[in-house]
């Protein structure tokens, strides 16, 4: 399938799924998964860096638009866009990376991908739930907050990539 | 400048990344600002239309719950009926339409998005301007209150809830009218705070909080909740005073939007007061 076309799906469709489901589950108002950013997980690695930071942007902005939190989730899918080529070149494999392959458990294998989204959704859900804050008051609330999401939402990526993304 | 250019080529990650960010940022602070999105919320054609395509899912799911509800309101209309009273005295009612003037507008409409769950939550209802609701109505329900309609499309609106730190509500204590303003702190969404009552004040645990009608916002006397906890801190000259909202906020569904129809005629009397 066209690589386009094929995120172009993706993007919709995690889109939905966040939105209609995902931000409905309310446990004790710890747990939010945001699985959305799969989509930016998934990106292949070919993807010029401007065009990475775009489409985050606009993933965490149609998010936004749906919760009426403008610019929230778009700057942490941003940070995590940003962070996300340094990510890959710190877990770079030897003989790096084969062209027309991208970052998914499919190609690499449970633990590479583990360490690769764990690092990302940490760093997506850090940046996200302390611009919610929006102080450093109640830190510890904040900090329970990324711990308990982060756990939800790679749970929810890795079950996920071994349901749909098979080789 | 051809150091510059090279700058700039060296370093587009980062400079794209940073202005992204700020970018970002200042819609962030920008757009939440009370009052001041229109375009860019969940009441907009495409996002309201796929939250009224879920809500109708999920209504099945609670449409045990609304019936009761509905009936449970229905029964006490019921009760107000003349047909339910019986005449016991020969005495007659008279109802001077010239001294009484209806003040408070009520429609009501449907929870088509709600959140408990975040720092700034919002609602989003099935009706809008072409319904006859406007922004800065209060939205609430026969239990208290629950927000106040922060934008309007033609067909939705999207209410900024009390569950969200940047609406406040003045309230006041319904013993000794002593008012404060009740603020979410972001905890737990059955909670919230009132601040700025002196310290003077006598308060006990259950003693009832309603709103304070000094706003345009809200009619007076409508339940906020009741004290759940006072907590005195030294060197302040207020007590913070944890209130258990009336409201259950997680089974919301449907609402009364109130309409102030001598909103107008206060709010300009209050403006030349202060000019």
């Amino acid at each position: 399938m066209n690589i386009i076309l094929k995120n172009t799906i993706r993007f919709v469709v995690l889109v939905l799924i966040q939105v209609a489901i995902l931000n409905n589950i309310q446990v004790s108002g710890f747990v939010n998964p945001y699985m959305y950013i799969l989509f930016i997980l998934l990106l292949p690695f070919e993807i010029p860096n401007w065009l990475l930071l775009l489409l985050s942007f606009i993933l965490g902005l149609s998010i936004d638009v749906f919760s009426g939190t403008v610019g929230m989730h778009a700057s942490a899918c941003v940070f995590m866009a940003y962070v996300r080529p340094y990510v890959l070149n710190y877990l770079s494999l030897r003989d790096g990376y084969e062209v027309g392959t991208y970052p998914g458990i499919a190609h690499f294998g449970f633990v590479w991908f583990f360490k690769y989204a764990l690092t990302l959704i940490v760093a997506h859900h850090s940046f996200l739930f302390v611009v919610e804050a929006f102080s450093f008051a109640n830190f510890s609330e904040t900090i329970m907050r990324i711990i308990f999401s982060t756990f939800f939402t790679l749970t929810l990526i890795i079950t996920s990539q071994f349901l749909m993304f098979k080789k | 400048m051809k150091n510059l250019l090279h700058f700039i080529v060296r370093f587009h990650f980062t400079i794209l990344f940073i202005v992204f960010e700020i970018f970002c940022l200042l819609l962030l602070v920008n757009y939440n600002n009370y009052q001041k999105s229109e375009f860019l919320n969940s009441s907009n054609a495409i996002s309201g239309g796929i939250y009224q395509k879920v809500s109708s899912v999920t209504d099945y799911v609670s449409l045990a719950k609304t019936n009761e509800e509905l009936n449970r309101e229905n029964v006490r209309l019921r009760n107000l009926l003349h047909s339910s009273y019986k005449l016991t005295t020969d005495s007659s009612f008279v109802f001077l339409d010239t001294i009484y003037k209806q003040q408070y507008i009520y429609r009501t409409a449907k929870i088509i998005n709600n959140s408990v769950n975040k720092q700034l939550n919002y609602i989003t209802l099935n009706k809008g301007r072409i319904h006859g609701i406007e922004r800065e109505m209060a939205v609430v329900t026969d239990n208290g209150v629950v927000g106040v309609v922060k934008s309007v499309s033609d067909n939705f609106a999207s209410v900024i809830s009390v569950l969200n730190d940047r609406l406040r509500i003045s309230a006041k204590l319904k013993g000794n009218n002593y008012h404060g303003s009740l603020i979410w702190d972001g905890v737990d969404y059955r909670k919230a705070m009132l601040k700025d009552i002196p310290f003077h004040v006598k308060i006990a645990k259950g003693d009832t909080i309603v709103t304070s009608g000094y706003s345009a916002i809200f009619p007076e006397g409508l339940q906020l909740g009741v004290v759940d906890e006072v907590m005195t801190s030294s060197g302040s000259n207020f007590q913070n005073i944890k209130i258990l909202l009336s409201n259950d906020f997680k089974s919301l569904s449907y609402v009364k939007v109130v309409g102030d129809l001598m909103k107008e005629e206060r709010l300009k009397l209050e403006e030349e007061a202060t000019e």
